[in-house]
């Protein structure tokens, strides 16, 4: 059985249910779960990868590839997130963002080669050095995407991870993260409260609102 | 290990103040086996009575505790309220910030050289306004109502109440609630106190607490600038508590204790002022008076907290100047010579208690940090805050007079057989390090956007690799801040430094307040101008190294 499964999930708020949710999302395939703010929609990311706020309740189980997630710390659920914002580490160069992501198994010459390939192919070629800050948030959100999937992944979280890049390179973004998470065939769950989102995303769709 | 944090700092925090009052407690009744005290006993209250004029030392130290407050208190009202929001704000709190690091005894120093009859003020107006060239026959500094002391205080006392109250005004909307109050019709500073300040007042209300404590107790100032005849009771509690006789040790504890009512009273009252001041500011407020003829309150707001600061520099730049002044004769502006030759005098014997100094600092700074980031990444880790519970630990040792516990610590240490070494020193440095040094990293701290965490964790980074790789590099500058205060506080400390250390351990704080009755100007400029540099030494660092470690990473700058 491979993939991202939730049983019965469950999260509530100081007793009141925001969300209750069985789904099954199979490697290359996309879930869109829709919900405006304050409907739980970030809390199910954050129940999935293991960081929930102690303020919340949740309950059901949650399987990947077979392998129940519940009682295994964060760190170890290989659960890569993307939020709203990049989030690159901004005391690190691009390159050091992705050597931190570069799982430890990987060693020597190979693990710069890889950071290297992959901005590569993110179309960032000879950014290793730069400093995040200086990039645009375009290029932002892709060194963020290659960060999550140089950590060599077993799912995908995003939160609303476009809704925050203009117009234009939106729709570009998108592709090239889906297309990148299909390519390495992971189970992609997906949180926004937009349509044209949750329908680039091409995968099935709950609505939280109804 | 992280698991023992919190309670390892809530005993460092904790027992030394409860060993002390305990410690402070039973010899002041008689009970001290030690010192053959074997049986309970009032006499040495009555004996502490019978000295002349300890009520009125009482009343002084009462009396100093409160009215300091208010007028600081009252001065930062005026001032935040009046211009929070405007660029001369901000101008002013970069100002004032570093006054925070300057020790109270160096300040002290520093306001005696500025206003004392032979200082600096006199000669700028001598013989011009005096009309002699001889230094005015005036009470000002030691008066014997402790005006000059008051003034080093409130002087002191208004950095740290500012800048608490700039840490609380964030999380109260104030400036939102300002405009809505001034569309209403009120004025900038009526507004601030019947909207905002109630929700400030209530999130500094232990820091005014350990500023009352701390004005009550006070010994430095108050040996450099307080009145002679009598001093303030900790003045003459520290002087009994050094004493050779044995028996004045009892004497010594009874007073402490006396020292511990004495605050307990102030902050009382205190108490019943703040409900009187609720009472008045709600009367006010539903009577809908707009006071919107504020100007002159506004001006005076600013202008005492920049007459404060010109003060205190002033006074800075005058300890720097007397240290390497040659003959400088009343009424001269400006020493007559420049020379070196009172450094290379006084250098030979400061060295030593330099060492001590910087390395009692460094040790308990370390320490501090080490167990505040322990808590915070343990609170981070468990997602549980010590809520309000765990602020009173963190004020406790600031508001419980020194004098009232580290006289028993010291009995505790004898006891043990601790006393006057290196490691009691840095021990009881780390009880009053350790709470500034919470204070400081705690806001930066938790304001650190937890999703990179979860990014982390994402990626397969166990805790401990977040925490050195992300989470510490990213807040590197508050820690270093945070140490920065923690090293201040510490070369600060005279008290503890005197009585722990058992006169084995001197440090620059205690040899320049030592100083100060001899009266050598030069020697007291090279010691307080020492005392001074080092926190901005501290503090310099703390600026410099994560700006040359980040020198190439813009966002690292923007977040500090």
């Amino acid at each position: 059985m491979t993939g991202l499964k939730l049983e019965d999930v469950v999260i509530a708020l100081k007793g009141r249910e925001l969300l209750r949710l069985t789904a099954q999302i199979a490697p290359g395939e996309i879930l869109s779960v829709m919900g405006q703010s304050g409907s739980g929609k970030s809390s199910l990311l954050a129940y999935v990868g293991g960081f929930l706020d102690a303020n919340f309740q949740a309950s059901g189980k949650i399987l990947l590839n077979g392998e129940e997630l519940n009682n295994q710390p964060a760190h170890q659920r290989h659960t890569g997130i993307l939020f709203q914002d990049p989030l690159l580490f901004p005391h690190m160069s691009v390159g050091e963002n992705l050597l931190f992501a570069i799982p430890a198994t990987i060693t020597g010459a190979s693990r710069r080669q890889l950071a290297e390939d992959s901005l590569g192919q993110a179309g960032l070629e000879g950014f290793f050095d730069r400093d995040p800050a200086t990039l645009s948030g375009g290029q932002k959100a892709r060194v963020a995407l290659m960060r999550v999937l140089v950590s060599q992944p077993r799912a995908l979280l995003l939160d609303e991870p476009f809704s925050k890049l203009d117009a234009g390179r939106r729709d570009q973004i998108r592709r090239f993260v889906f297309e990148e998470a299909k390519r390495q065939d992971l189970p992609i769950l997906l949180v926004t409260h937009d349509r044209a989102d949750a329908e680039a995303a091409g995968g099935k769709i709950v609505d939280l609102d109804q | 290990m992280l698991r023992l944090a919190p309670a390892l700092a809530i005993g460092v925090l904790l027992a030394p103040v409860a060993c002390g009052v305990l410690a402070t407690l039973l010899p002041a009744f008689g009970y001290l086996p030690a010192l053959g005290g074997h049986q309970v006993t009032g006499d040495h209250f009555a004996t502490l009575f019978s000295y002349p004029g300890i009520g009125r030392s009482a009343f002084l130290s009462l009396t100093t505790g409160l009215v300091t407050t208010a007028i600081a208190l009252a001065i930062v009202v005026a001032f935040v309220s009046g211009w929070y929001g405007t660029s001369i704000f901000a101008r002013v709190q970069h100002l004032i910030s570093p006054l925070l690091s300057v020790p109270h005894a160096a300040a002290a120093f520093g306001l005696a050289l500025l206003i004392a009859p032979t200082g600096f003020f006199f000669r700028l107006i001598s013989p011009a306004l005096t009309g002699s060239s001889r230094p005015p026959d005036l009470f000002i500094l030691n008066d014997p109502m402790g005006l000059a002391m008051m003034a080093g205080l409130v002087a002191k006392e208004i950095p740290f109440l500012l800048l608490v109250t700039l840490a609380a005004l964030p999380q109260t909307n104030a400036r939102r609630s300002g405009q809505i109050a001034q569309a209403a019709g009120y004025g900038r500073i009526s507004g601030f106190i019947f909207v905002t300040w109630p929700l400030v007042y209530r999130q500094i209300r232990l820091a005014v607490f350990a500023v009352i404590a701390y004005a009550t107790s006070v010994v430095d100032v108050a040996v450099i600038l307080g009145p002679l005849t009598p001093p303030p009771l900790s003045v003459r509690l520290t002087q009994w508590m050094s004493d050779p006789e044995i028996a004045m040790r009892f004497i010594a504890s009874a007073g402490a204790l006396l020292q511990l009512l004495v605050t307990v009273a102030a902050i009382l009252i205190w108490m019943g002022l703040e409900k009187l001041a609720a009472y008045v500011v709600a009367r006010q407020r539903n009577a809908g008076h707009r006071f919107h003829r504020e100007g002159i309150a506004r001006s005076m707001g600013l202008g005492v907290v920049l007459g404060v600061c010109a003060v205190i520099f002033a006074g800075l730049m005058l300890l720097a100047l007397w240290s390497v002044s040659g003959f400088w004769a009343f009424p001269d502006i400006l020493p007559r010579s420049i020379t070196l030759t009172n450094w290379g005098r006084v250098m030979p014997s400061l060295t030593s208690p330099l060492a001590t100094t910087l390395s009692t600092g460094a040790v308990a700074t370390l320490i501090a940090v080490g167990l505040a980031l322990g808590c915070l990444e343990r609170e981070a880790r468990t997602g549980r805050t010590g809520g309000s519970r765990a602020l009173l630990f963190v004020y406790l040792p600031l508001i419980v007079p020194q004098v009232s516990f580290v006289f028993g610590l010291q009995l505790f240490f004898l006891a043990v057989g601790l006393d006057a070494t290196w490691g009691a020193l840095v021990l009881v440095h780390l009880v009053f390090v350790l709470p500034y040094v919470f204070l400081s990293l705690s806001d930066p701290w938790r304001a650190w956007d937890p999703r990179y965490a979860s990014v982390a964790f994402g990626l397969g980074a166990n805790p401990n690799r977040t925490f050195w790789k992300v989470r510490l590099p990213m807040l590197l500058k508050p820690a270093l801040v945070a140490s920065a205060v923690g090293f201040a506080v510490s070369v600060g400390q005279y008290l503890p430094t005197l009585l722990i250390g058992g006169g084995r351990w001197p440090t620059i704080t205690t040899e320049a307040v030592a100083l100060a009755s001899g009266g050598n100007r030069r020697i007291i400029g090279v010691y307080a101008f020492v005392q001074m540099v080092l926190p901005f030494i501290g503090f310099a660092l703390a600026t410099l190294i994560p700006a040359f470690l980040f020198r190439n990473r813009n966002d690292m700058k923007a977040t500090s």
